[in-house]
């Protein structure tokens, strides 16, 4: 096969469309970098969703957390707690058997067992837990004088929140949440590795590149394209969340806005 | 129940928290002195030195932690094999790489294919503690790379005006005063480092997870005294709680530890603490 043939028949691979069956021996790096490639699909599929729902969540606990009702502080202080002070890996297990519990209960809880919805799920929760901690701090620093200015004029409730409460905790968050946002990209790849079962080899792609480390034995080749994308991604992300920064930061005099630092670590 | 929590097999499981204390105890320091060589080396000021230290935090910070994982035993395994193949075997004519095939001579491999059970699970554990040493030993550099530029500049001008070498300047005033600004990175370190050791089950360790899995699943009254259904749920929720306890305590003991290191320091919490003993 030529390298264009196996674009075609694999690229689209990790979703079920293309050639049905794995190479198994003689493989090119063509092979290695296509399939690879082809599972980044389910690690970009999580990482966006999780995101996006997770970024709705965050906001509501950390305004939970930040609330002096003991009703809405103690449900949201426990399950950033949990979410937050537990292996990712254990918490991936044991969703993944609630959910087969589940199962038997009620068809209704068929597609959590498989891993396009429990997983996400969990990530879900788990970025929530996570992302409202750091607004969570943002909410605490935000400057007293901006909602003394708010109250001098006559904003209250919802539209002071929404005028000057959020985008500033947004704008003091941002460079955390943007690691945040990346560590949880990184997070995606313990899916497959965890409970959740790769139905018809349709993994993500450590999957692939740990499928091919294992039938060549040689971690030398897979291991540093699955890395390379993986940077790629985090350079997209970087990207992205830096054009938001300087939305968020647009009214401020230039040597007054933050810089996003990077602090690559943290497995969760 | 109290028989049933006592058979052989939960008693592995017990072992292997132990394990993984064992783990957290042995990797812990083994990190810091990784991060504290790493972070040292960026400072020096030979530029070849202060290159290995940046490159070393560089490359393993960018990289995917599981991959790491995963690629680190394999490679270390096989670069082992690999320096042992060329000592001990040098008349070995055919390659190492065969195609898809991995071949050393039998007296290269590592552990040696008749050795015991425990030297087995030993090296595994081993791999498993470098492993993880090498990885975490890269965010500790990082953090206390950045504790050591956090110590106030004066401080160290003070002590080259003593006269100090830059050897002593280090060890007497910069080391000492470091620790206060590196804590905050270390025990967020540290709870990741905990959270981290699950992963353990990648490398191939019986671990808690494995063994979670092993009890909870389904057992059959043909082979066992305590038949049951599956229960790998429950033994999952077991584990959760375990760890969430972990870090509670971790989050105690953590705090503590900072009340004691601002003690005297120029930092806010130490003027604090001594505005309040004066007070």
């Amino acid at each position: 096969m030529t390298c264009l043939e196996t674009i075609q028949a694999y690229a689209l691979r990790s979703i079920g469309i293309g050639e049905r069956r794995l190479p198994r021996d003689d493989f090119t790096l063509c092979e290695q970098v296509t399939l690879i490639g082809s599972g980044m699909i389910w690690n970009i599929y999580f990482g966006v969703l999780a995101m996006l729902a997770g970024f709705v969540l965050a906001t509501v606990l950390a305004l939970g957390k930040a609330s002096t009702t003991p009703s809405l502080r103690k449900p949201s202080e426990w399950f950033i707690f949990v979410f937050r002070g537990s292996p990712l890996f254990i918490q991936f297990f044991f969703a993944y058997f609630v959910f087969l519990s589940l199962k038997n209960v009620h068809p209704f809880f068929d597609p959590f067992a498989a891993a396009w919805l429990g997983a996400l799920i969990v990530l879900f929760f788990n970025t929530a837990a996570y992302s409202a901690e750091i607004f969570f701090g943002a909410l605490q620093s935000i400057p007293k004088g901006e909602v003394e200015a708010a109250d001098a004029y006559g904003l209250t409730g919802w539209s002071r929140f929404r005028r000057v409460v959020w985008p500033t905790m947004l704008r003091l968050a941002w460079p955390a949440y943007t690691n945040e946002a990346i560590f949880l990209f990184h997070a995606t790849t313990l899916v497959f590795f965890s409970a959740f079962p790769v139905r018809g080899q349709q993994g993500d792609a450590l999957y692939y590149a740990s499928y091919f480390a294992d039938k060549t034995f040689n971690p030398f080749i897979p291991y540093p394209i699955l890395a390379a994308y993986f940077i790629l991604l985090t350079l997209v992300i970087i990207g992205f969340f830096g054009v938001v920064n300087r939305r968020l930061n647009r009214h401020l005099p230039a040597n007054t806005r933050q810089k996003i630092k990077l602090r690559m670590n943290l497995i969760r | 129940m109290a028989c049933y929590l006592t058979t052989t097999k939960h008693i592995s499981l017990y072992w292997s928290v132990l394990t993984v204390l064992l783990l957290l105890a042995i990797t812990a320091p083994a990190a810091l002195a990784f991060g504290f060589a790493g972070a040292s080396a960026a400072r020096s000021r030979t530029a070849p030195v202060s290159w290995i230290g940046r490159g070393y935090i560089a490359v393993v910070r960018g990289v995917p932690d599981v991959a790491f994982f995963l690629f680190f035993v394999i490679a270390l395994d096989q670069g082992i094999e690999y320096l042992r193949h060329k000592t001990l075997c040098p008349d070995w004519s055919e390659p190492i790489r065969q195609g898809n095939d991995f071949v050393v001579c039998q007296a290269a491999k590592m552990p040696l294919g008749n050795a015991p059970q425990w030297v087995h699970e030993t090296y595994g554990f081993a791999i498993a503690v470098l492993t993880f040493a090498i990885v975490f030993g890269a965010f500790s550099a990082n953090v206390l790379y950045g504790a050591m530029q956090a110590v106030p500049r004066g401080q160290l001008e003070t002590a080259e005006s003593y006269g100090m070498t830059p050897r002593q300047t280090f060890w007497r005033v910069l080391v000492p005063q470091m620790w206060v600004y590196a804590l905050p990175g270390l025990s967020n370190l540290w709870m990741v480092l905990m959270k981290a050791t699950p992963l353990l089950f990648l490398l191939g360790v019986e671990d808690l997870v494995y063994w979670a899995r092993e009890l909870g699943g389904i057992k059959t009254p043909r082979f066992t005294d305590y038949p049951h259904g599956d229960w790998r749920m429950w033994y999952f929720l077991a584990l959760l709680i375990f760890y969430l306890l972990f870090t509670r305590v971790s989050e105690i003991v953590l705090a503590r530890l900072m009340t004691r290191l601002s003690h005297g320091q120029a930092t806010t919490a130490g003027d604090a603490q001594r505005k309040r003993t004066q007070a």
